[in-house]
């Protein structure tokens, strides 16, 4: 093969977005990708968009299905703005996709499927390969994938379908060519997957992954090639994670540090169902699931889960958490611990169900009748969802109480290598129930963390009765006002209490100066990556990112102090901002954005270049 | 389990004072939950299962107070939901004996979901459905059992809802255990509770409760006084459908329909709760005023996995196909690679 070096364009960094129709296999070419890549090493994140359909009418521009690898040599906290290249398997895929494609970008496209009736259905009047303006603006390479990836197989003895279907294979191996990755991971993917059960499968597919390869290599004098070199990585054991795997791991992890048993209760609902298929396959670990019959009896199942003295989690999405928001009053109430996660997709109602969003921040806050406070975590990136579901485990644990950790849909599906850690770098978690023998207090506190000790049934002696009635600390009910006031307050001192235990901030520049980027949740990538850059170019911006926000981390408020500006981005209308504001009185301004995508590094840096030149 | 309990002799000698707490019952004077309090507070002693191991659990309404007023382990929580709670108890621990207290409207309305798939996944519990006709708690309204025509603030022309049967519900659902009882008859209640109890599978038990207050006399036409005799049809394993106060009646088949006989008729029906077909257990759920006696008793056990066995049998060979996973298999997954 051509050495590696001839030819090549250094990159820092690449965006590559692979869209075609959803039933283009466009998903697989894209992880394909990101594998190989992990295994440079390069640094990288992902980003599929894919929709809310199964299999929208085929050719449709609701059947387009993308996926976006940004791969670079320096750290890569983003799945990327604008992509450098697109591979559009048909015209729908283009028409959906090319506004977004930088100037002078490559341009991959499967000529076969540019026929009249797929033009229709794209709602173009001509052939937009045949428009001059497109070439002048992209480097065009019109290639007859699907004819070519078929010539290939002329002899092998797979259906006509099965060989019209290996096409994502060729784009993969000429997209490989261009960025001059090894198709070794590749071919032993496919080997993996389909050389026992299916051969001439996999011997089909190998051979058309190295026809688009080929393809690239003797029509090489015509075509630029990039490379993206080694990054300089921190040493360790690594593997690729998305959000909602990491948050099952996470959530396991915790329960093993805290010695208690997990039962995980879920109804599907996108894009929070992996979570579950994840946690299915850990049986093994003591790991309990149960597919309930709704999102009610999902958090009901994780609530009786913990009253016996386990763990009980529950995951959904925003439809879900309106349905879970009477339970959660009564977790708040008996003061059981729980993890509810909320991995946030575009609402109101079914709303935007593939598609990102930040917006049940103020659900997950105050969305529940009566005084009902409870701690609420955010996850920052696919890797971070490990920790934050840890944490909220940790928290709900030690502090009797129901936590919702907010995901989303950007998070959940994304992915990124991760760092694993060492099983001793996480905390213990320690929760002892009550003492068998001794008179039981259903609601004695903690005097530190003010949580209440459980007492499980099976334990002697310690039978009681919880319940959704107001009770006093005995455990009786009570209709008392003084009782009513002062379990209210106790409540939300408990989890205030919380605080204590966090870390301080983490800061990426100063702990004052012209202009504070706060955000939290999935805005991170962005955030961090916009300011970085303007520091490396010698702007006065810091940012940070809230982990928590209930009970918000006790130094924010000096650190807000510190700046003569606030900027808080967010995917939402503002509930960030609403709630900085009503807290600690700081103009902060609100930047948002509610078009179910994540923010680009472009549009954070614009905002903050315009804040600081007011 | 994860848990750590002491153990306690598996008989523990306790009798009903074990299972009162001292909480002041509120129930309206003459309500039939006390009855069906002081029948389950007798029948606990006696299944040789240590307090500790009881949990009660219950929804909202008049009956759903039904935890409070037990000395057990006893969740209260929200309207029609306890079948959901109980599912999470009975799979974390099921060492532990689970009852489920609810009544027409928090099992059969609100709950009436959870119920239907409580009872078809056939977890080891047992279901008590008091059912009374009416929304007591709320005062007065009508409930899913109430009977076309009922008058009620909420239908002052009279409820034009066709009724659900709690039975036929159950049966709907394929529960492995259905059965009646009425809470005037204590005996009844305490060897139902038992039987239901010792059926490995969900018991679902309907308990004819007379709310004293908004619908008192609900169950009159069927077990008052001067009804009893002809209007119940006690059910016994293996023994023939008689009723009538000489037991001088009987039930046969016309053809796929039942029809009231006399007792020396060569053909008739002999119970058999345990038939693997439902079309008998149908036609009993399905027999009533004002054509038949009532059925009262075990319509219905039959045998089939429990929900909480098979989930522990799946974890079980997990781990004998995979073993008790460790951190590195947890944290690594199965593709990593190493950067120098």
């Amino acid at each position: 093969m051509t050495p590696a070096t001839r030819g090549f364009r250094e990159m820092k960094s690449v965006v590559v977005r692979f869209a075609g129709d959803s039933g283009d296999g466009m998903q697989i070419v894209g992880e394909r990708f990101t594998d190989t890549s992990v295994t440079v090493p390069n640094a990288i994140a992902t980003f599929p968009d894919y929709p809310a359909e199964i299999r929208a009418p085929v050719g449709t521009i609701a059947g387009v299905s993308a996926f976006q690898v940004h791969f670079g040599s320096q750290t890569v906290l983003t799945p990327g703005d604008e992509p450098d290249a697109l591979v559009a398997m048909n015209p729908a895929a283009l028409a959906v996709h090319l506004y977004d494609l930088a100037e002078g970008g490559l341009l991959i496209v499967n000529s076969a499927a540019f026929n009249a009736e797929n033009l229709a259905m794209a709602g173009f009047a001509t052939n937009p390969l045949d428009d001059p303006g497109l070439q002048k603006k992209y480097e065009v390479i019109s290639i007859d994938i699907t004819g070519l990836a078929v010539e290939s197989l002329k002899d092998s003895p797979i259906t006509q379908r099965e060989k019209l279907r290996t096409k994502n294979f060729f784009a993969l191996g000429f997209t490989y060519w261009v960025y001059g990755r090894p198709l070794e991971p590749t071919i032993d993917y496919i080997n993996a997957k389909w050389a026992a059960k299916a051969p001439d499968l996999a011997e089909a597919n190998i051979r058309v992954l190295k026809a688009g390869y080929f393809l690239g290599e003797t029509t090489e004098t015509t075509r630029n090639r990039y490379m993206v070199s080694r990054a300089e990585v921190e040493p360790g054991t690594y593997r690729k994670i998305s959000g909602n795997d990491a948050i099952a791991l996470g959530l396991i992890a915790g329960a093993k540090k805290a010695g208690r048993e997990m039962l995980f209760s879920g109804y599907p609902i996108t894009p929070a169902s992996s979570v579950l298929e994840a946690l299915a396959g850990f049986k093994h670990y003591g790991v309990k699931t149960v597919q309930a019959e709704d999102e009610i009896a999902a958090i009901g199942v994780a609530i009786g889960a913990s009253f016996a003295g386990q763990i009980g989690v529950t995951a959904t999405s925003g439809p879900g958490m309106c349905l879970k928001s009477e339970f959660i009053g009564l977790a708040i109430s008996t003061e059981l611990p729980l993890v509810i996660i909320n991995v946030q997709r575009g609402g109101p109602s079914t709303g935007l169900p593939t598609k990102t969003e930040q917006s049940d921040l103020l659900q997950a806050l105050y969305g529940r009748h009566g005084e009902s406070p409870l701690p609420v975590v955010a996850a920052n990136s696919p890797s971070d969802c490990f920790r934050a579901a840890f944490e909220a485990v940790r928290i709900a644990l030690e502090y009797s109480t129901p936590v919702i950790l907010l995901s989303d849909g950007y998070l959940a599906n994304g992915s990124e290598p991760w760092k694993i850690p060492c099983e001793t770098s996480l905390p213990e978690i320690s929760k002892p129930f009550a003492e068998t023998g001794k008179p039981y207090v259903t609601f004695a506190r903690d005097p530190e963390t003010l949580a209440r000790t459980q007492a499980i049934p099976g334990q002697p002696g310690l039978e009681h009765r919880i319940g959704g009635l107001e009770k006093n600390e005995k455990g009786s009910i009570s209709y008392d006002s003084d009782n009513h006031a002062e379990m209210t307050r106790l409540r939300a001192a408990k989890v205030e209490a919380v605080a204590k235990s966090l870390p301080p901030l983490r800061i990426t520049g100063e702990k004052s100066g012209k202009l504070l980027v706060l955000g939290w949740g999935g805005t991170h990538g962005a955030i961090t990556s916009a300011v970085e850059s303007l520091r490396a170019e010698g702007f006065d911006v810091s940012s940070t990112n809230l982990r928590y926000l209930n009970p918000l981390p006790p130094d924010l408020g000096d650190l807000l102090k510190g700046f003569e500006k606030v900027l808080i981005p967010e995917l939402n209308s503002g509930q960030l901002a609403l709630v900085i504001r009503g807290k600690y009185l700081v103009d902060a301004v609100s930047m948002t954005k509610i078009m179910g995508r994540p923010f680009k590094v472009s549009e954070i840096r614009g905002r903050i270049l315009q804040l600081l030149n007011d | 389990m994860a848990t750590e309990i002491q153990n306690v002799p598996a008989v523990p000698g306790l009798t009903r004072k074990d299972f009162v707490t001292p909480n002041d019952v509120r129930w309206c004077p003459g309500c039939g939950d006390y009855a069906i309090l002081n029948s389950l507070q007798r029948t606990l002693p006696e299944l040789g299962v240590p307090r500790e191991n009881f949990v009660i659990i219950s929804g909202i309404g008049c009956s759903s107070r039904f935890p409070y007023y037990m000395q057990t382990y006893g969740f209260h929580t929200i309207h029609g939901r306890a079948p959901t709670v109980a599912t999470g108890v009975k799979v974390a621990n099921p060492d532990l004996s689970v009852w489920i207290v609810t009544g027409d409207g928090d099992g059969l309305s609100i709950g009436g979901n959870h119920l239907l798939h409580l009872l078809r996944r056939n977890l080891n519990v047992t279901v008590l459905l008091f059912n009374n006709r009416i929304y007591g708690l709320t005062k007065g309204q009508y409930s899913p059992t109430s009977p076309e025509g009922t008058r009620t603030k909420t239908t002052p022309g009279g409820s034009i809802d066709h009724p659900l049967n709690p039975l036929l519900f159950a049966l709907g659902a394929e529960a492995t255990f259905i059965a009646r009882t009425i809470d005037n008859n204590p005996k009844h209640m305490v060897d139902t509770f038992k039987a239901a109890h010792e059926h490995q599978g969900v018991s679902f038990v309907e308990i004819f409760q007379n709310c004293v207050i908004f619908n008192d006399g609900a169950w009159d036409g069927v077990y008052a006084k001067e009804n009893r005799d002809h209007q119940m049809l006690f059910l016994e394993a293996g023994k023939p459908l008689l009723f009538g106060k000489n037991k001088e009646k009987g039930i046969r088949l016309n053809g796929l329909v039942p029809e009231v006989c006399d007792a020396s008729a060569p053909d008739i029906l002999t119970h058999q709760p345990d038939h693997p077909s439902p079309l008998y257990s149908q036609m009993l759920a399905c027999m009533g005023l004002p054509d038949f006696p009532t059925p009262i008793g075990v319509v219905r056990q039959i045998q089939r996995p429990t929900y909480e066995a098979l989930v522990h049998n799946q974890m079980q060979e997990a781990r004998a196909k995979r073993g008790t996973g460790g951190w590195k298999e947890l944290l690594h997954g199965t593709s990593t690679w190493t950067v120098e």
